[in-house]
């Protein structure tokens, strides 16, 4: 056992101390950061190209202005341009596209363009012409103060989510929470997995070809070598983990206060109340502005709350117990591996087998978010070579307890039989030299006694 | 009395046979060779001796013992191809093996530091294993082998990728092991080194021993009435039914003259012919060298 820990104790501080951990280390938090942190403003402030659409009308006027221009779009009407004309030279004319409305299919208007228009332009236009056309309609029945009688019965619907648990008790949620807590559970468990997992076998195959292993194996047995390979990776795992969270959090905070507060809240309600006006079609009083703004806040505020309503020891406690298993279980297999080759070159036809799963499992789990409930999700949540990710895209939305439990039950025992299996494999593969070995060889392997 | 024996070891992979009822026995305080060609099963033999792999069936006993898991604190072990870590500074790796062996941290520090005087390499406590030469990382090697002072000691191929210089270095540390104490067993192919150092040595070839026993005694064994003799000037022995010639050449106003006796044939008889001769210089039991045993024995069986 004291031998072990001194193993143990090598392969972590070999790693710990390399200059590729602690770049890593302190780096991936601020990449993490940042994107947290860029990507809303990126999304904010919008970085596409300003486009130019012209608006062609057949025979009348009467859509002529309904579509307002945005960030990124101009509408620029032509009316009495023949259709026929403009579409041949709208690209030489410096327009993106023509926008063509007929007052015979008004509910179709057709966009010609040189390339896919964007989903975003497609609903603008929609919104703007569907207000417009039943505004038309409505003018008809000739109702007095038409438009402050719209601003009155203008209503937003937005569900709450509460979850309902075994004792009855209700928590508020939040599907977009419980979504990023899914992604982001579910991707960090596959990138933990497969890069410590790597991590093993690169080791095993450095012990191999510098012939290492020799030496250690005549003072311990090559169960206690791999599993104390095993061990201290993942304490190098677990150890930059709770780096990177501290990292990260340290870092989101400090941005937050910094730039955040100062600079871009004042541009977020700016944006905020552009986005309200833009709906109103300019014509918000200023009272409504600041009226508009506070439920927007409260919102982020409830957000926070809804957050904080996920059962975080549950999940954490899952992403703990998942990783460690699930860890175990691929980085024996990949101790396996690195014990039957040569060279790393020689790993490709082992690796398929191993990566397959995985990235099962996560394409699963990136569509469970959609479905959480769903047969696939049960059955892949179930499945212990995908269990680990799949549960923990999952949980945030809430699992019914026997099903993590049978889930957890059939990750032990599997891992267990994984790393006897692998232990077998690895004896007698890491004594064996220049042959190149095949499914047939690691079968009889595993069957060799003593 | 043995310090370490195998008995009756046999050890199969799948249908592959790689020992087949080998046996050795090593007497305390010597320097035991395990000789044979590549692929005859030396380095099974070896791995099996220090428990990497188990016999399917034989006994091993050390000291009169059965040979234990916690025995491999008494076994040194250094293998043929070298075996350091790249990355890792040479001083940290010599104590990590020393504490798989089970010493201490502060003792193995201590014997460390001896060590490193004694081979001259302090300097290399904080190099890295790459960035020494062969020769060099052999020395590391060779230091964390022996640094648990054990009971036993196993090279394989000691000597390969050593200059003469430190090649004579290592040798000499060797014969100081002994002298200390400790029994070594060396596989090599190195048949020079085997007569100069080996008191004791097997030849296995394939999966079977085939010859075994005190390097002085089988040399002579082999000898089979051989002789050489030098005699002054440039002198012709003739054959007269007694014996062979087998070799008579003329070197440096000298001649040499090998001849084999062909039955009992007494060593003074042999003596008063060459007498009779020409002035004799020397007269010696012609030992065949262990090369030559070797190669014949491999194959005469093959």
């Amino acid at each position: 056992m004291n031998k072990v820990f001194t193993i143990i104790k090598r392969e972590y501080l070999t790693r710990v101390r390399k200059k590729s951990f602690i770049i890593m280390t302190i780096l991936a938090p601020l990449l993490m950061a940042s994107l947290v942190v860029v990507m809303p403003l990126m999304m904010m402030s919008g970085d596409k190209d300003h486009k130019k659409i012209a608006v062609v009308e057949e025979i009348t006027t009467d859509y002529i202005n309904v579509i307002p221009d945005t960030k990124d779009e101009d509408f620029v009407y032509l009316p009495g341009t023949d259709i026929n004309d403009i579409i041949k030279s709208f690209d030489t004319l410096g327009y993106y596209g023509v926008l063509f409305i007929s007052p015979r299919a008004l509910t179709s208007p057709i966009l010609y363009s040189k390339s896919q228009p964007d989903i975003g332009l497609l609903d603008h236009i929609s919104g703007s012409m569907e207000k417009e056309i039943e505004k038309n309609k409505l003018k008809e029945y000739n109702i007095e103060n038409l438009d402050s009688i719209l601003k009155q019965i203008r209503t937003r619907v937005n569900p709450v989510t509460n979850l309902v648990d075994e004792a009855g008790v209700t928590t508020e949620t939040s599907t977009g929470i419980a979504m990023a807590l899914a992604y982001i559970g579910g991707f960090l468990m596959y990138l933990l997995v497969f890069m410590f997992g790597a991590q093993v076998m690169r080791g095993v195959i450095e012990e191999k070809t510098s012939r290492v292993v020799e030496v250690i194996v005549s003072s311990v047995k090559p169960a206690q070598l791999m599993l104390g390979k095993i061990i201290g990776i993942a304490l190098v795992g677990l150890t930059q983990f709770m780096i990177w969270i501290f990292l990260t959090i340290a870092t989101v905070a400090i941005v937050k206060t910094t730039i955040l507060e100062k600079t871009n809240m004042t541009e977020m309600t700016q944006n905020i109340t552009k986005s309200v006006m833009e709906q109103n079609q300019g014509q918000v009083p200023a009272d409504i502005k600041v009226a508009e703004v506070s439920p927007q806040m409260a919102e982020f505020s409830k957000i926070l709350d809804n957050a904080m309503n996920q059962n975080w020891l549950l999940i954490i406690t899952a992403f703990i117990f998942y990783f460690v298993t699930g860890y175990l279980l691929y980085a024996s297999v990949f101790a396996a591996i690195g014990s039957a080759v040569d060279n790393e070159t020689e790993t490709q036809q082992f690796m398929l087998p191993v990566t397959i799963p995985i990235i099962l499992a996560l394409m699963v789990a990136m569509g469970t978010m959609q479905n959480p409930g769903s047969a696939i999700a049960f059955w892949f949540s179930i499945i212990p070579l995908t269990s680990p990710i799949v549960m923990m895209a999952r949980i945030p939305f809430g699992v019914p307890a026997w099903q993590i439990i049978l889930s957890m039950s059939i990750m032990v025992i599997t891992f267990i039989a994984f790393v006897w299996m692998a232990a077998k494999v690895y004896r007698t593969g890491i004594l064996m030299y220049g042959k190149k070995t095949s499914w047939k060889e690691i079968w009889k392997w595993l069957r060799y006694a003593g | 009395m043995s310090l370490f024996e195998a008995k009756n070891v046999t050890k199969q992979f799948g249908n592959f046979k790689a020992l087949d009822d080998v046996s050795i026995s090593v007497p305390e305080k010597c320097i035991y060779g395990l000789l044979g060609p590549n692929g005859a099963g030396k380095t099974t033999l070896i791995r099996i001796i220090n428990q990497i792999t188990g016999p399917d069936s034989g006994e091993l006993l050390l000291n009169g013992k059965k040979l234990l898991p916690d025995d491999v604190q008494y076994i040194g072990y250094m293998p043929e191809e070298r075996g350091l870590y790249k990355k890792m500074k040479v001083g940290e790796q010599a104590l990590y093996f020393a504490q798989l062996k089970g010493l201490s941290k502060p003792e193995a520090m201590k014997r460390i530091k001896y060590w490193f005087k004694k081979l001259d390499i302090v300097d290399w406590w904080g190099k890295k294993a790459e960035e020494l030469s062969k020769g060099m990382q052999q020395k590391v090697q060779f230091l964390t082998t022996v640094l648990h002072e054990p009971k036993l000691i196993i090279f394989d191929e000691p000597f390969t990728g050593f200059d003469p210089v430190n090649a004579n270095i290592i040798k000499n540390e060797i014969l100081f092991l002994r002298e200390r104490g400790a029994t070594i067993i060396f596989s090599t192919h190195n048949m020079s080194s085997v007569e100069e150092l080996c008191d004791n040595i097997t030849l296995i070839n394939k999966a079977k021993t085939i010859l075994e026993g005190k390097v002085s005694e089988i040399r002579s064994k082999w000898a089979a009435n051989e002789y050489e003799l030098v005699l002054d000037g440039n002198v012709k022995i003739h054959e007269n039914g007694k014996y062979n010639i087998l070799n008579q050449e003329f070197v440096d106003n000298k001649t040499t003259v090998r001849l084999k006796t062909v039955s009992d044939v007494s060593v003074n008889e042999i003596l008063n012919t060459a007498m009779k001769s020409g002035n004799l210089i020397s007269f010696n039991p012609a030992l065949p060298s262990m090369n030559e045993i070797f190669i014949r024995v491999v194959e005469s069986r093959n």
